[in-house]
């Protein structure tokens, strides 16, 4: 089966980028395809490499990363909400003006036709999120 | 060559239009994915109905009103949005108290035709039944 995913709420606030990365690790283990996970709303803040959590919690960000490196993953983030919340890579700090990026390993910006490009492609398309 | 994959994608969207970001963001998504030349149609449901009322003013919460970029879906032949009745009626609204969504049917002459389709609880959940991407805000 060929599964595409979309994270919808950021991490540690809400469970469904837990729930989605256990998905997406179980479904590669067992031999399926990932075509993408596409992360919208606040799920672009899954994709900072900045984040650090407590040593005894889960790092969040770099199960993704360390997944996306695994199984070459695709994690696309969306540009226009990744924009509102300051989730950016070099290229878009340069076109902004701002003065440092912060897109974790693996994570790469674009824009939402991936999620709409991902739907069709995928036989499944599961969203994660309220 | 082989034919294009045409899949039939709803949006279901079932939250008021303000408090949350998930409206806007949803609409963007309608609207970028019209590119694509999918079958798609939109489902307005529990708060969602909110989305498609009249006259929205956000002048004295700071956040824009995005309650116009609803008119431009008939533009990108998103021409098919399921307002589901008990939702409204739940609301103490009618259809009467919606915006007039429009699209131009080039079938007909391109007739200037009503977007905004009222059904039953049960005609949507048949509706729901027939799709092939749901994606839901």
């Amino acid at each position: 089966m060929k599964f595409a995913l979309m994270v919808s709420e950021g991490p540690y606030t809400h469970q469904s980028s837990d729930t989605a990365w256990q998905f997406a690790k179980a479904a590669l283990e067992s031999g399926h395809e990932i075509f993408r996970v596409f992360f919208y709303h606040d799920g672009v803040n899954n994709g900072t490499r900045f984040t650090a959590p407590p040593q005894d919690d889960r790092h969040i960000v770099n199960r993704w990363s360390e997944l996306a490196e695994e199984y070459g993953l695709d994690l696309v983030v969306c540009v226009a909400a990744a924009q509102r919340r300051g989730i950016i890579d070099a290229d878009e700090a340069k076109r902004h003006g701002k003065d440092g990026d912060n897109i974790a390993p693996g994570f790469r910006i674009s824009g939402l036709g991936q999620l709409i490009e991902a739907g069709i492609e995928a036989d499944r398309l599961l969203q994660f999120g309220d | 060559m082989s034919e294009p994959t045409v899949k039939r994608f709803m949006y279901i969207n079932r939250r008021a239009p303000y408090g949350t970001v998930y409206s806007v963001e949803g609409l963007e998504v309608a609207l970028i994915g019209a590119a694509f030349e999918q079958d798609v149609c939109m489902a307005f449901i529990d708060d969602g109905v909110y989305q498609l009322k009249k006259d929205q003013d956000t002048s004295a919460t700071g956040i824009k009103n995005f309650s116009p970029a609803y008119r431009a879906l008939g533009d990108y032949d998103v021409t098919r949005l399921y307002v589901e009745g008990e939702s409204l009626q739940a609301r103490g609204l009618t259809e009467d108290d919606l915006m007039a969504l429009t699209y131009e049917d080039e079938d007909d002459d391109w007739a200037e035709k009503p977007s905004i389709r009222l059904v039953s609880r049960e005609e949507l959940s048949g509706l729901i039944d027939q799709q092939d991407v749901i994606l839901h805000f």
